[in-house]
């Protein structure tokens, strides 16, 4: 039991003068996917059913390369925000801390591994 | 914090059954939530029956009916009894809502009655709505001015007075907030919709003179960005307000001055 008031309680320790870049970010990369993944599921669809070679020569081209990267960097960089902010909702203390961790960690594991695989294939 | 099942002591129980009113002939059914304070037990529900040719036309009309002749342990707020005050506010028939203004023609069936969700229960269907009230007052709900005061009056353009149109008539009566999902999971630090719809009231009021302090107190992760727009605040608001587009607003307004 903690003799706190109201308003004390309503206050917390104030506003954390943060939160904005985080919501445009997640505006920008929202209107982004939005044009980045039909391009992705079209360039992947065209890939699927070939043989390897002409998988490895779609994504050889500049065109495909290019957009696939993007769609991997920022789609997994909008998973990584908008899976902070669920976990934010939900969880608490030092087990929402080690989860954030984990998801932002996450997010630049499968960048890394997209990006290498990418580049073999393409160059 | 998030929490999927009730702890022991706030598990529903069946109530008691009080008897129907001899010889009437349109009968209603009224499921009403109990819980006291005082006597240890857990919350029930209890079932009253109202004979309709004889009661009121609104639901507060029936609880006061209730109240007056079946059973006077009931316990609940009201004042106005026309949507003014927002001391009625309770969720009935599972909306979150005034009794004063809520037709029972509006309600199928029973008539379920619950205190608003998710807020500590003083007793029956009476909510705690300190933390509510703080969280109003946290925002700053007056004009504030640098400019010294005029000799007559803070004058503002008709056009100006309009843009308040919509936000001014907020009674704060939680049903808003009490049904806001991010409000349930983090009310400790989340503003909810109510106090955001009145942070926008004075963030565009011409004559306030605090926008930017006001802007910054705001910012922040949980306080104003835990909105997630679902939009149950402008649903059930019972004066037909949208706290929801308050908030895109102010979120506007934050993009605005960063980009």
């Amino acid at each position: 039991m903690r003799y706190l008031t109201a308003r004390k309680r309503a206050e917390g320790k104030g506003a954390a003068h943060t939160g904005t870049e985080h919501h445009w970010y997640m505006q920008v990369s929202a209107v982004g996917l939005a044009f980045l993944v039909p391009l992705f599921v079209y360039i992947f669809g065209s890939a699927l059913g070939g043989s390897h070679a002409d998988v490895i020569a779609v994504f050889s081209r500049p065109i495909p390369a290019i957009l696939t990267g993007m769609t991997l960097v920022v789609a997994m960089r909008h998973f990584a925000k908008g899976a902070q902010m669920m976990i934010e909702d939900y969880a608490h203390g030092t087990s929402k801390k080690m989860a954030i961790m984990f998801v932002i960690g996450l997010s630049y594991v499968l960048i890394a591994v997209g990006l290498f695989a990418l580049a073999k294939i393409a160059l | 914090m998030v929490q999927f099942t009730l702890p022991k002591n706030s598990k529903i129980k069946t109530g008691k059954t009080w008897p129907k009113p001899e010889g009437a002939t349109n009968v209603r059914k009224f499921q009403i939530y109990r819980w006291s304070p005082e006597d240890g037990e857990n919350p029930r529900v209890d079932t009253y029956f109202l004979d309709m040719d004889k009661c009121g036309p609104m639901v507060l009309d029936a609880l006061i009916k209730i109240k007056n002749e079946i059973d006077p342990t009931l316990t609940f707020r009201r004042s106005c009894r026309e949507g003014i005050c927002g001391s009625c506010a309770m969720n009935i028939d599972g909306i979150n809502t005034l009794a004063c203004i809520y037709g029972m023609d509006e309600i199928k069936g029973d008539v379920k009655i619950y205190p608003l969700p998710h807020m500590p229960v003083v007793k029956d269907l009476i909510p705690d709505l300190t933390h509510f009230y703080a969280q109003h007052a946290s925002i700053m709900p007056w004009l504030e001015t640098k400019t010294n005061r005029p000799a007559k009056e803070w004058k503002q353009s008709i056009e100006d007075r309009k843009k308040l149109d919509g936000l001014y008539e907020c009674v704060m009566c939680a049903s808003c907030s009490t049904s806001c999902p991010s409000y349930w999971w983090n009310s400790d630090r989340y503003l909810g919709p109510a106090a955001l719809l009145h942070a926008y009231r004075w963030i565009i009021d011409s004559r306030d003179e605090a926008t930017g302090e006001r802007l910054d107190n705001l910012e922040d992760p949980f306080k104003l960005y835990r909105c997630h727009t679902i939009m149950n605040c402008a649903k059930t608001c019972p004066k037909g307000l949208n706290p929801a587009k308050a908030i895109a607003e102010i979120k506007r307004m934050m993009v605005n001055r960063a980009v």
